[in-house]
């Protein structure tokens, strides 16, 4: 079933490119010897300053990719690369320095007693001196429009504020790739606007990989690119845009596509002439202006 | 059956430095056979509202009936243990109270705490797993074995096997995937109209609000916002994003396309397919005319 658009990277090639990736080669990965497997013959490249997003139904192995990035578990078949370094038990240390994560419950993710201890946690793993974690906290802080709270208790923040703060401890140890796993589900609509919001601030400023695993389709629909799981395998990987073209064959799979997707297929079957696949309000708007004023 | 709030405020930890006003003064009635959806952004009330449902918490002051029970402030009620017989609640993330051995042993632990008879406690886990789409495989497997997904349907299994007259859902799909949630969700609105129960689901999701409900409440700061049917709620945009709720995405893009077009096609609960062919009549239209 998978197909795999030409590869990009392949042409464009190079040390200098290879170090500022996440590469799964060839990927297996089972929980024991008797259990099945959860990931099969997985390979993608994920680049620098790239957005992806990783979709799939419940148990098709998206979080098993998040934990295998940073050496939570290790594949039996295959490799992981991060910036050029294989990932195991040896050199995780040096990958978690590099790959920052958030969970999806805001509540799990907290050591500290007040939002600056939380933020300078990780960063004392690390073995920062002081100066430069005062500058790092202040920093992250801001990244996440949290300046206002570094002395507040982690617990009165809302579900929002809470998952800004577990972005800024992980911003702190400036990662190169920071894994975002159903970070905005737990939340609330105004605390999903507010992580939105937040992690495309932080892509903007900085350069980092940002890899957000979501069942949220309106998220996926920023990402640069999206790689659809399904069963263990890689199913799909295109840009928002060809994916969410794919409406009946991503709903086998147990996933759906966007309304404003939905209601573009529905415009075409009604006679109406839609030039590209929408992602957003404001292109089917658009279409649907230049077809209304079009004599 | 008929439930009725009357006046109720509740405090937590009334009297101390940490007193918090979570409902005041909250009055409504929900008709039996009723799907209610409550919504409300974090900290507005929703979940101290719901323990109410169920006699989990007193009110403070005022009187909440759900059916011929009522719970008044300071009066004891006697009668919670039938009560909560009668009103099943679905927590957010059920799965995590799953304790028992089996599937089918946690499925009948309600009922046998009721003093169901087994032969009926066996009925009952058939028909709940039916209805929540569980294979009967899995009835002997240990519950912890099973997908979160699946997990989540034993945990709802359970409170069906109750047989419960009023069903209350705390955000029953968070979590789930897109089809995942559509299931759930599709098939708690069966049971609605089957078993003709009341149902009262807290939810983020004005798409889910919008789609099930048949009455909406808002609330906001402990306090009733809003209440109505979903499409008198949802033409109110600007209520809705003083108190940091959305209007469903389809209101919204219809709203836009108004705007934007001066073409207004009013949403009275058309389908997707419906609604796309007033739409391409109404912007083809525009250019037979001009």
């Amino acid at each position: 079933m998978s197909h795999f658009p030409g590869n990009s990277q392949l042409s464009r090639g190079g040390e200098e490119l290879e170090k500022n990736q996440i590469e799964f080669r060839n990927v297996s990965f089972r929980y024991h010897d008797e259990a099945p497997w959860v990931l099969r013959d997985v390979s993608f490249k994920i680049d620098a300053d790239e957005w992806v997003a990783i979709i799939g139904h419940n148990g098709s192995g998206k979080s098993t990719i998040a934990k295998l990035m940073n050496g939570l578990l290790f594949p039996q078949e295959g490799e992981i690369l991060v910036s050029g370094q294989k990932v195991e038990p040896d050199t995780i240390w040096d990958v978690r320095k590099q790959v920052g994560m958030v969970f999806q419950n805001p509540d799990n993710q907290f050591v500290g007693t007040t939002v600056r201890d939380d933020v300078a946690f990780g960063m004392e793993n690390h073995g920062m001196p002081r100066e430069l974690m005062v500058e790092r906290i202040r920093e992250s802080l801001q990244a996440v429009s949290m300046t206002d709270y570094e002395r507040q208790e982690p617990h009165r923040l809302s579900g929002g504020q809470k998952q800004r703060v577990a972005i800024a401890s992980v911003l702190a140890v400036s990662p190169k790739y920071i894994i975002l796993d159903e970070a905005t589900a737990m939340l609330d609509p105004k605390g999903r606007k507010e992580i939105m919001q937040t992690i495309r601030d932080v892509q903007g400023a900085r350069n980092l990989s940002l890899i957000t695993i979501t069942h949220d389709l309106q998220e996926v629909t920023q990402a640069d690119r999206v790689i659809v799981m399904n069963n263990g395998e890689v199913w799909m990987e295109g840009t928002p845009r060809d994916i969410f073209s794919e409406k009946d064959r991503l709903i086998d799979i147990g996933l759906d596509t966007p309304f404003i997707s939905k209601l573009a297929d529905e415009l075409m079957n009604a006679g109406l002439t839609i030039s590209r696949e929408p992602l957003n309000h404001q292109e089917l708007l658009e279409e649907l202006w230049t077809l209304h004023s079009t004599k | 059956m008929d439930i009725t709030f009357d006046q109720v405020s509740y405090v937590y930890q009334p009297g101390s430095p940490f007193e918090h006003r979570a409902l005041q003064d909250i009055s409504f009635s929900i008709q039996s056979g009723s799907f209610v959806a409550i919504i409300g952004h974090t900290g507005s009330g929703k979940s101290t509202l719901l323990q109410h449902l169920n006699g989990l918490m007193q009110p403070t002051s005022g009187r909440v009936s759900v059916g011929p029970y009522d719970m008044e402030a300071g009066k004891k009620n006697k009668r919670l243990r039938e009560l909560r017989e009668k009103v099943g609640v679905v927590f957010q993330y059920p799965e995590h109270q799953l304790f028992e051995e089996t599937v089918s042993k946690d499925i009948a632990f309600g009922p046998e705490n009721f003093g169901v008879e087994e032969q009926e406690i066996q009925t009952r886990i058939t028909e709940a797993v039916r209805a929540t789409g569980l294979s009967e495989e899995l009835l002997e497997r240990s519950p912890f074995d099973l997908s979160g997904g699946q997990m989540r349907r034993v945990a709802i299994s359970g409170v069906l096997a109750m047989n419960p007259e009023v069903l209350v859902l705390d955000e029953p799909t968070a979590g789930l995937d897109p089809s995942g949630q559509r299931e759930i969700m599709d098939m708690f609105h069966n049971l609605h109209k089957e078993k003709q129960l009341t149902t009262v689901l807290v939810t983020h999701s004005m798409e889910d609000a919008l789609k099930y409900a048949d009455h909406i409440i808002i609330l906001n700061n402990g306090e009733m916002y809003r209440e109505g049917t979903p499409l008198e709620i949802f033409k109110q945009k600007e209520a809705l994003e003083a108190v940091q709720l959305d209007v469903p995405e389809v209101i919204e893009f219809l709203a836009k396309v108004e705007e934007k077009m001066n073409i207004r096609l009013p949403y009275e609960g058309q389908s997707v397919a419906e609604l796309a062919k007033d739409l391409a009549r109404m912007v083809k239209g525009g250019r037979d005319l001009e």
